[in-house]
């Protein structure tokens, strides 16, 4: 169904093509530019032809250049463009007529009869004789006449009214023979890369050219670079989760192990007494935490180990990822580790623009011998290096599991101030020990939200707007890759 | 973290020096304190009520000053005063000393009776005399009671302070406990007098103490403190009697806490009064007390016991990553308020730990007070030396994996919350709640996270229907734990991975998720087939459209379901549009 449109549309375009040349050939005659009027009249063809070719031969580029101009124009009318043919109706009367004359009645019949008969009669060309036996009869008065009002009309008709007088042209108004329209034409000039050869734009380079080697030929419409591209069809991966996987890359290029996390559900022992958590600490308290009615227990316990059953509840925030692993290590010969997570953690708090009951903490640790606080403040140095984070500082702190304890703070230069970035410090004897850790090993570790980073990466406000259903997927869609340190 | 609020002029002016704010941010920062605010109480008032409240109120200049939650001995002027000159070496950290009555007489007596026993057992006693105290000095004693109440004594409901005129009361004290209708006594700012159910009720719209109503409300007996002449001192831990309120030309002070944690009412007491001993006639002395209990063992208050830990130079050398000398290290500590001094035994360092520091457990607090001395900011950095070589846990392995490629075939990723209402994981998705092997929440906040999610589902449908002004289809994908109830585990429940997507548009698209489910299994490498490929066949779901539902089989074994959702379930989560869904466990695929 489609193939004879294609045949159609390339047969008119070939007949086209000689058109345009004849066009472009004549502009290549004058300098200066030529009228699309003229143009009609040299070729004699109609002028809406020729502005359809002009047209043409803009799309192609600087070929020509055309200017859009108006001009007064004489045309003759449907009866002025019979006369011009057939001659005036007096012509036609007149020649009409026999030497020996005609019945006035049967000349009356002709198409022009009546008015050819008046202006004929006024013209001196015929006579009436109206008391001819049989009727009233028509006579010539003279051999021959000269049909002026055809040859003024044929004038015209060859774009060559100039010639005639305004008094002419306005008496062959008043006859309806001439109308005076407004014409639009174009003033054809030679444009910068003018040729009398047609070379049509394509807009496309096709399989076909590359086979046929015809692009070598051809030229190509301009691109509108100004314009935006078509959107890919893809997916997307979401902005924090993309600065997530960010964290475990450097992680893992610190040589750190992840840490099993994902047992969102928790017991207090290992999330809060494991952790030296005191009984009366904020974080135990039933407005931070959630606890869980179903199961409402947990078990299995390592007896050793085990103090106090508590109620199992979720992880707090407050809390690190890191006793169960710790206490595994215990288990076996010691050997050194460095472990993280990046996961959720839980507090039952009420949403706001910056607070959610739920947020993903990115945890580090190292055990070894002998460790420092100086190599907690070193490894620290490097861990926020990689984030693009040079300038540290570190202030005294409390946290119920770490002594010492540091906040971490860089300089930001946006803000023109230290802001805290994280939260750090060297486990407390309290809790290794117990877990069966020998003496002397000990065990740093930091931590800090996922969320914030990403806010500020990301230039998001309202955490809601990032974290959960309310997320804005237009924002989603248009977030750029995340590289930390750029 | 507790904030403390000090005039910054009368700050200055017990350190004896000016210094910027910046400056003071500095010293803050080095001694673990941060300035969180510089202020006024006009600003304040502006901020919180509006400019017209705030027109004749102070603008002095306060600072803010945020406490480490540990440091009681921080919470008012005296005791940060106190805290930064012994650490910039300008003041010797005071000696706190319990003494006798001057004139020789008979200690101050608080007897506690055993009907205390069920509802606030503990009490403890002192008496600060011959106070000086001029509207500053009151304003803060008053606000350091305040804060304590707030912290150690989370909310009165471990301890409770108590302060009295002690010239306007006579002495053995009571402390009791009495039904509510039995007690009867003119409270603090009141006019006239009340019984304690009276005064209950009362205080429901009370800003300030109906959030301690609670602490005794439902008891049968109130705690209540009398003097010989049956004066009531308190009601704790609600409030204090009119008749023995301290004012500003108070000069004997008696101080009460009851407790139902006697450590923490032992440590209150000690803050008080090493706090405030400073404006006696003799300095840091503080008049003892007698509390007898029930079984008539009689205890001497406050405590305000020193003790002496040793330790050696070396450990904190080896714990900080420094090299100090021991008499350089016994320095640094005698700067945070821990005299010591070196034992002449090797490299010896004897501690003494004052009253004021209970957070002072082990011998690491130790460490961290000699590097807070040394400058935290001045410790070298260096990378320890640990080699381990790096691993992926599997299954987050897998994940990150997947969720690539998931992009790659045109979903994108939502993030949604563990935690959801009862409804989304039930009626919502036309299932029974009892069915679902949900684990439950017992004290949430909102409705909003009733349990933990069984499904990604809900979240996704959640994260359409909140962006259904964006162009169709909206495709999604999650890629995340689910948590299931597991007798088998320790804690009853278990996590699990999940990968869920959904095709939203004007036609369901069950062809795109199928294709879907095509492409995840060809990127784990599993053929299709009925043995050790996979395959779906039809299955009824209740979420589901009927007829439109198949459940996914991986080498012989369930993973999961895809089909159209049932028109009930869209409409539930307020969509408008077909929409089809796979949800699979990826756990199988480790």
């Amino acid at each position: 169904m489609i193939f004879p449109v294609i045949v159609a549309q390339g047969d008119s375009s070939m007949a086209d093509n000689g058109l345009l040349e004849s066009v472009l050939r004549l502009v290549e005659k004058v300098d200066g530019g030529t009228d699309s009027q003229d143009v009609a009249a040299d070729l004699g063809v109609d002028h809406q032809v020729i502005v359809g070719a002009v047209k043409s031969l803009q799309a192609l580029g600087e070929v020509i250049s055309a200017e859009q101009k108006s001009s007064r124009h004489w045309e003759l009318t449907g009866e002025g463009r019979e006369i011009a043919e057939q001659g005036s109706h007096e012509a036609r009367v007149f020649n009409a007529i026999p030497d020996e004359g005609l019945p006035q009645n049967q000349l009356m019949k002709m198409p022009s009869g009546k008015v050819g008969f008046s202006k004929a009669m006024s013209n001196k060309w015929i006579r009436l004789d109206k008391a001819h036996e049989g009727g009233p009869r028509v006579f010539k008065t003279v051999e021959a006449i000269e049909d002026t009002v055809r040859d003024k009309l044929q004038l015209v008709q060859k774009g060559q009214s100039a010639k005639l007088e305004d008094k002419e042209k306005n008496e062959l108004k008043k006859r309806k023979l001439l109308s005076e329209v407004t014409v639009k034409s174009y003033w054809i000039t030679k444009g910068s890369s003018f040729s009398t050869t047609i070379t049509k734009q394509e807009t496309e380079l096709t399989p076909e050219m590359i086979a046929s080697g015809s692009w070598k030929e051809k030229k190509f419409k301009p691109y509108n670079f100004e314009a935006m591209g078509v959107a890919p069809d893809c997916g997307h991966l979401h902005p924090l989760m993309k600065v997530r996987t960010q964290f475990r890359q450097i992680f893992l290029e610190m040589g750190f192990t992840e840490m099993p996390t994902n047992n969102f559900i928790e017991s207090s022992f290992w999330n809060f007494d494991s952790l030296f958590q005191p009984q009366q600490h904020p974080a135990r308290d039933q407005h931070d935490t959630f606890f869980i009615s179903d199961p409402a227990l947990a078990h299995e316990f390592p007896q050793d180990y085990l103090e106090r059953v508590k109620k199992v509840h979720s992880e707090g925030g407050y809390g690190s990822q890191g006793a169960r692993m710790l206490y595994k290590l215990a288990q076996q010969k010691f050997t050194p580790v460095k472990y993280f997570s990046i996961d959720r953690v839980f507090r039952n708090e009420t949403l706001d623009a910056t607070h959610l009951a739920e947020f993903h903490q990115i945890e580090g640790v190292v055990a070894d011998y002998g460790l420092t606080l100086g190599n907690l403040m070193g490894i620290l140095h490097q861990f926020f290096t990689k984030l693009g984070i040079t300038k540290l500082r570190f202030k005294p702190a409390y946290n119920p599991y770490t002594e010492p304890s540091m906040e971490v703070f860089s300089y930001h230069e946006g803000l023109k101030k230290w802001v805290e970035v994280g939260n750090s410090g060297v486990f407390r004897p309290e809790m290794l020990l117990p877990m069966g850790l020998p003496e002397g090993v000990s065990v740093i570790a930091w931590g800090l939200s996922l969320e914030r980073p990403t806010m500020i990466k990301y230039g998001i406000n309202n955490i809601r707007e990032l974290v959960g259903h309310k997320v804005n997927l237009q924002m989603v869609y248009d977030s750029p890759i995340c590289r930390l340190d750029s | 973290m507790p904030t403390v609020s000090v005039k910054r002029d009368l700050l200055f002016e017990a350190l004896g020096q000016k210094y910027t704010d910046e400056e003071f941010d500095e010293l803050c920062f080095e001694f673990g304190l941060e300035l969180d605010e510089i202020t006024s109480e006009k600003e304040i008032l502006i901020r919180e009520q509006g400019g017209e409240k705030a027109e004749g109120a102070s603008d002095v200049v306060l600072y803010k000053i945020d406490v480490p939650a540990n440091r009681y001995d921080l919470l008012c002027l005296e005791g940060l005063v106190r805290g930064l000159q012994v650490f910039k070496e300008k003041l010797e950290a005071p000696r706190y000393k319990r003494v006798s009555p001057a004139d020789g007489g008979e200690p101050q007596r608080l007897v506690i009776t055993e009907e205390t026993a069920s509802v606030r057992p503990h009490a403890v006693a002192a008496v600060l005399r011959n106070i000086t105290f001029t509207q500053e000095r009151y304003e803060s004693f008053i606000e350091l009671q305040e804060k304590l109440h707030q912290n150690i004594c989370r909310k009165r409901t471990l301890v409770a302070i108590g302060t009295h005129d002690l010239d306007t009361i006579s002495g053995p004290f009571t402390y009791t406990a009495k039904p509510p209708g039995e007690i009867r006594f003119k409270p603090l700012s009141q006019s006239r007098e009340y019984t304690a159910a009276e005064l209950m009720s009362l205080y429901k719209t009370d800003s300030h103490l109906r959030h301690y109503l609670h602490i005794i409300e439902n008891e049968p007996l109130y705690p209540v403190i009398y003097d010989s002449n049956g004066i009531v001192l308190s009601m704790p831990p609600i409030i204090n009697g009119d008749h023995s309120k301290i004012s500003l030309n108070t000069k004997n002070i008696f101080i009460e806490c009851t407790a139902t944690d006697l450590t923490k009412a032992k440590i209150t007491l000690d803050m008080v009064v090493t706090m405030f001993s400073e404006y006696c006639d003799e300095p840091f002395t503080v008049e003892e007390a007698e509390v007898v209990y029930p079984d008539g063992r009689l205890s001497v208050y406050p405590e305000l016991a020193y003790r002496t830990e040793t330790l050696s130079g070396d450990f904190i050398n080896k714990r900080v990553g420094i090299n100090e000398s021991a008499e350089s290290i016994a320095q640094l500590l005698t700067r945070m308020c821990l005299r010591s001094e070196v034992s002449g035994e090797g490299d010896l360092i004897q501690v003494e730990i004052p009253p004021t520091r209970a957070d002072v457990i082990h011998a690491c607090d130790i460490m961290e007070d000699a590097a807070i001395a040394y400058g935290f900011n001045n410790i070298v950095r260096s990378t320890p030396r640990t080699y381990t070589v790096a691993n992926q846990l599997p299954v987050n392995k897998l994940t990150e994996l997947l969720r690539q490629d998931l992009a790659a075939a045109g979903f994108t990723e939502a993030l949604t919350f563990a935690l959801c209402s009862e409804e989304d994981i039930a009626d919502k998705l036309r299932k029974n709640i009892t069915e679902t092997r949900a684990v439950h929440i017992s004290n949430p906040k909102t409705a909003d996270f009733q349990v933990a999610r069984t499904s990604l589902l809900p979240g996704l449908l959640k994260t359409i229907a909140a962006n259904r002004k964006m162009p169709l289809p909206l495709k999604l994908f999650e890629i995340s734990d689910v948590v299931l109830k597991d007798e088998t585990k320790d804690v009853g429940a278990r996590n699990n991975r999940r990968l869920c997507a959904v095709y939203y548009n004007k036609s369901p698209g069950f062809e795109v998720i199928h294709g879907l489910l095509d492409r995840v299994m060809q990127l784990l490498d599993v053929k299709p087939g009925r043995n050790q490929g996979y395959h779906i066949q039809a299955a009824e779901d209740s979420t589901f459209f009927p007829g439109r539902c198949a459940e996914i089989f991986s080498c012989g074994k369930s993973i999961g379901h895809l089909g159209v959702l049932h028109p009930d379930v869209i409409s539930r989560f307020e969509l408008t549009m077909p929409c089809s869904a796979i949800d699979i466990d990826i756990e199988p695929f480790l």
